[in-house]
């Protein structure tokens, strides 16, 4: 039953009534429409950015020379905690969701998600995990054992006090919602397809979600075991991680990182999504080779599930089983870097232009090419005893992160902010933003790769003097302050735009993909008719009769 | 020998030792981490290569291809949609060198991992504590803390092989230019072991987040030439000398509770909480590296111990003037 | 054009179930294996040999509730409201003695034997694996109630078989699962 017939009442059709605030205010609280609740994501993800963001700064200002007093080592600890915690589930997850949510349904020709309302629930679970995770600094009793927690820091005995409790509990929450956003991604992509778009003419970008919605069906349950455990442990008195009964505290470890490492690609998939749109319309060609680019991520899929023990190499596990991960993890580094091959291919032959969500795509391929070489580098289990829980791992993970992720995520803002607001963000301030934000990004996280082959741990507060480490620690926290300037042109961008930008039509960029076929921004039932495809890039067709991609599929 | 010419011979640091602040990965001097070291020399040639080629390509096609500024025209290029061929090979020579690379892995693992003590290995027991290093060495009977003593062993002959646990959290201990890092973990003993081709003293970290003062749970191995290593051994072996009479110093470590958590062999005080004291005077820091072993620092830290490492378990003493000087001056005798 | 007329994709509740029903089992197989890793590590009794007992009525109970449960189910495709209900009636009651039947287990297990989810390795996994069970059942027992109580109350339950389906569907994932966790508890954990 393709619901392709939609009821149309309560859309809002030619309706151009005043609304009071308070009315306004119930139409976004009490909304099941997928472009609503995807822009309530971003927005709540953009600020949870920011926040924690400003914890960062506190961080390089506490480390930017050794013996510091700016915080002390409980708040360091408290603040370390909270970025991490913040930026994986209060930022990379509803990056996810919003994006997913937002773009899906326009892409395959749907009015909506298969379950609006499970899509409402979906938000405001993610919304009250937040909250609960944030009303810890209203108890003064902020998490503080790091965001993956490691059993037995996290027992009642060597974290009395609620905020261990604030922490799980804030992350079980916001991750049902992840976990009922992902069974609406997959029932979506799944049943509500326009005619014509069978799964080989589904774009890129609806693949990639389709299969990070999997993932998230397939990880976030051990999470949800892990935390339970810990929790029943916690207020029960249970005995799932007490050593003294005898209970394994690697069992946590295991549990969560089986969670923890797809995690990273739940995070990053979207990521590839939006690339595998941007470098295409950017490059004025078809993704290169995308059957094998849709094998690339079923192949991330299966084989970054069985990888996660490469988080675990320092823990005594025997040397087969070392191996077995060592070899895993280098693995599924080759799906990996067959996509930035092919978004290389994809380039070459074509006709560049180099608007802001290219230019970020750009910073994208290289940075995110350097950080799976260091990733590679920790992949070698001997090479990991020396680099495990150094600065080079967070090195590491900030150019996947940043380098990959944010920068990956700019490239969709403002490949999409015409379509999402109808108008146009300025060229000018997006390039300075742009090019400030990445001197600044790898002028803070290079050095740290040093600071690691230099012997500095991570999660320290402090480090002493005469150990090398002070000039790596003091270039990082400088180029934080020219990543603030970076971020601010953002939001001016995004202001800006708003206010003076120029209106900017059903299809900006000359794209392919259906959701370029409505209006800026899309009416509240996205399609007048719902619309009839014959190949993956209906636009093109449209746009070239005389040479259609449905000749060549 | 008699007794005061002894203790004025051990009252002298261990002369002629390096000290090694900066803590390089890449100075490897023992066999596991020359092991490590090879396999990141290995790991950094090619992913070097890698860079450049596949960094290098990217540059070339945007530079190449990017559309020229006085190109007005809606002329579209040429619509690819793949090349099987090329998949293959990019697929094809990936795995070739994941196949090298994992291979080399796997031998280092191998040998690092799953190899045997010898008969005449020394063997050192470490116990994690937050956020302290307690040290047993079984055939020494020697118990210390936060100073790891271990003979030079060029050629794998005089090795050193480790049991690590923990008491409480989970620790991990890493001397970068020594030892690679393995877990202290509770419930659980681990093993590793190195055999250091230099004298010197290296200073390492706790690797594990461990709590509030994980930051400030340093560690040091001090590699000695054997004749130095065996001196110590018989130094640290030496109860402290049985007095006539207590003195106003050792009945303060008692008023003042010290003998609660701290152990001094050859007396009462036999505390197992805190690290054992005996040899005191003998280690180069205090409280796992946060202070260096000197006079004003000994009195500070025994003080109040929180102003150097705030949250650590050890509490403020709340001694002052003349109790205070009797107590530091016992200190002092353990040497 | 006739792309759009013989356009037919999955039914969305279908997927929507299975994924649900996907992401459970993987939930389940955590515990399951927390269970396994943690069998015959107690240091302290008391042990599962000595304290558990088959529960085989229970699990009659369980398990041919899902047979009433297709029973109902046909019924309802036939328009037979009355066996319906019969049906459905008597797949809450199976249901429902199962439940007390894990009380009466465990009301002799905290009071007679002694052992708590906090005593030892064994107490913590069995009670969280089987009250992990026991909970979805009791998910399920509501959303058969309310199913029941649309009924009496006299919606139009035939308009809902989609529905239904789903929820047998959800009903038979809860009783495989007991046959996973029966197995590692009952027949091999002991």
């Amino acid at each position: 039953m393709a619901s392709i017939n939609y009821p149309l009442e309560n859309t809002g059709v030619g309706q151009r009534t005043e609304h009071s605030v308070l009315q306004i205010l119930y139409r976004w609280i009490a909304t099941t429409d997928h472009k609503k609740l995807g822009l309530m994501y971003i927005i709540c993800m953009l600020l949870y950015f920011v926040i924690s963001g400003l914890m960062a700064v506190a961080i390089r200002i506490q480390l930017a020379i050794p013996n510091n007093h700016f915080v002390s080592p409980q708040t360091f600890n408290q603040l370390f905690t909270m970025h991490g915690t913040t930026m994986v589930f209060l930022v990379g997850m509803p990056m996810v969701a919003g994006l997913g949510n937002y773009v899906v349904p326009l892409m395959i020709g749907a009015r909506d998600m298969a379950f609006p309302r499970l899509n409402a629930f979906g938000f405001w679970a993610f919304f009250f995990g937040g909250i609960l995770l944030y009303s810890s600094y209203a108890f003064g009793s902020v998490p503080d054992v790091g965001w993956f927690g490691y059993a037995p820091l996290t027992s009642k005995t060597f974290s009395p006090g609620a905020s261990t409790d604030f922490w799980v509990l804030g992350v079980l929450v916001a991750g049902f919602g992840t976990i009922a956003s992902a069974i609406n991604v997959v029932a979506t992509t799944v049943s509500m397809r326009c005619p014509g778009m069978t799964l080989r003419r589904m774009p890129m970008f609806v693949w990639v979600m389709l299969i990070d919605a999997l993932l998230i069906l397939l990880i976030f349950p051990p999470l949800a075991a892990a935390q339970s455990m810990l929790m029943i442990d916690r207020l029960a008195g249970a005995n799932f991680f007490n050593a003294n009964a005898g209970g394994n505290v690697l069992l946590w470890q295991h549990i969560f990182w089986i969670f923890g490492h797809p995690e990273v690609y739940v995070l990053i998939f979207p990521i590839f999504a939006i690339m595998s749109e941007v470098v295409p319309v950017f490059s004025r060609k078809p993704i290169f080779g995308k059957p094998a680019m849709v094998a690339a991520i079923v192949m991330i899929f299966f084989i970054g599930s069985g990888v996660w023990a490469h988080h675990m190499f320092t823990v005594g596990l025997s040397s087969l089983s070392n191996t077995f991960f060592a070899t895993a993890t280098m693995l599924v580094g080759i799906p990996t870097g067959i996509k930035i091959f092919n978004w290389t291919a994809t380039m070459y032959g074509g006709k560049i232009r180099f608007a802001t969500p290219m230019l970020f795509a750009c910073g994208f391929l290289f940075q995110f090419l350097v950080a799976g070489l260091t990733g590679i580098m920790l992949a070698t289990a001997p090479f990991d005893w020396q680099l495990h829980h150094t600065y080079f791992v967070v090195g590491h993970f900030h150019f996947t992160l940043i380098g990959g992720l944010v920068f990956g995520l700019f490239a969709g803002i403002y490949y999409w902010y015409p379509k999402a607001t109808g108008k146009m963000f300025s060229e000018t301030i997006g390039r300075l933003h742009f090019w400030i934000f990445m001197i600044g990004f790898n002028v803070t996280f290079i050095p740290m790769h040093f600071a690691g082959f230099l012997g500095m741990p991570r999660r320290v507060y402090t480090y002493l003097p005469g150990h090398g480490l002070e000039t790596w620690n003091l270039i990082s926290t400088w180029g934080v302050a020219i990543q603030i300037v970076g971020i601010l042109l953002f939001v001016v961008n995004v202001i800006w735009g708003l206010w003076k930008g120029p209106k900017a039509g059903d299809d900006p960029w000359d794209a392919w993909t259906l959701e370029w076929a409505t209006t800026s921004p899309p009416p509240e039932y996205n399609f007048e008719k719902i619309p009839v495809v014959r190949s993956g890039r209906p636009l093109w067709d449209l746009k070239h009769p005389e040479d259609p991609d449905w000749k060549f599929e | 020998m008699s007794a005061p010419l002894l203790a004025l011979l051990l009252q002298a640091q261990p002369s002629g030792l390096t000290e090694h602040k900066i803590t390089n990965m890449f100075n490897p001097l023992s066999t596991p981490t020359r092991v490590m070291f090879n396999m990141g020399m290995l790991e950094f040639a090619i992913t070097g290569a890698i860079f450049a080629v596949v960094a290098g390509l990217l540059a070339y096609t945007m530079i190449r291809f990017r559309k020229r500024r006085d190109d007005d025209s809606r002329q579209e290029p040429p619509q690819i949609y793949g090349s099987n061929q090329i998949e293959a090979a990019w697929t094809v020579i990936p795995i070739l060198i994941v196949f090298v690379i994992a291979g080399v892995s796997a031998r280092s693992v191998w040998g690092v991992e799953d190899a045997s003590p010898p008969a005449n290995a020394l063997h050192i027991s470490v116990v994690g504590h937050q956020y302290w290093w307690e040290i047993y060495y079984p055939a020494y009977n020697i118990v210390t803390a936060n100073e790891i003593h271990l003979p030079v062993s060029r050629n794998r002959d005089r090795a050193t092989y480790f049991e690590y646990t923990s008491k409480d959290v989970i620790h991990s201990l890493w001397v970068p230019e020594v030892i690679g890092k393995t877990d202290l973990i509770p419930n659980r003993v681990n093993h590793t072991w190195v055999d250091p081709s230099q004298a010197g003293v290296y200073w390492g970290s706790c690797t594990e987040f461990c709590g509030v003062q994980h930051a400030n749970m340093l560690i040091q191995f001090v590699v000695q030439e054997p004749a130095d290593f065996d001196k110590w051994v018989a130094d640290q072996q030496k109860a402290q000398p049985v007095p006539t009479e207590i003195s106003a110093g050792q009945k303060r470590f008692q008023i003042s509770g010290c003998w609660a958590c701290h152990e001094v062999k050859g007396t009462r005080f036999n505390g197992r909480i805190g690290p054992d004291l005996t040899h005191l005077m003998s280690r180069r820091e205090i409280g796992s590296g946060v202070l260096d072993n000197t006079p004003e620092n000994l009195r500070s830290w025994v003080v109040n111990p929180q102003q150097a490492k705030p949250g650590c378990l050890m509490p403020q003493s709340k001694i002052s003037g003349e109790n205070l000087d009797q107590l530091i001056s016992y200190l002092e005798t353990l040497k | 054009m006739s792309i759009a007329r013989d356009w037919h994709l999955p039914d969305r509740g279908t997927i929507g179930i299975l994924s649900l029903i996907f992401t459970e089992s993987i939930l389940f197989l955590m515990f399951v294996v927390a269970y396994i890793v943690y069998s015959g590590q107690s240091k302290t009794g008391p042990f599962p040999n000595d304290v558990l007992s088959i529960p085989i009525l229970a699990t009659i109970c369980l398990l041919s509730s899902s047979l009433t449960i297709v029973l109902a189910e046909n019924s309802l495709k036939k328009g037979n409201l009355a066996n319906f209900k019969l049906w459905w009636i008597a797949t809450i009651a199976l249901g429902l003695e199962f439940l007390m039947a894990t009380a009466a287990e465990w009301r002799h297990l905290i009071n007679d034997e002694h052992l708590t989810i906090t005593t030892n390795l064994f107490g913590t996994t069995y009670y969280s694996l089987v009250g992990l069970h026991a909970t979805h059942v009791i998910v399920g027992m509501i959303f058969l109630i309310i199913v029941l109580l649309a009924t009496l109350f006299g919606r139009n339950i035939v308009r809902q078989e989609r529905r239904v389906k789903f929820l047998s569907w959800y009903w038979h994932f809860v009783d495989t699962v007991w046959v996973v966790v029966f197995t590692v508890v009952y027949v091999i954990g002991r």
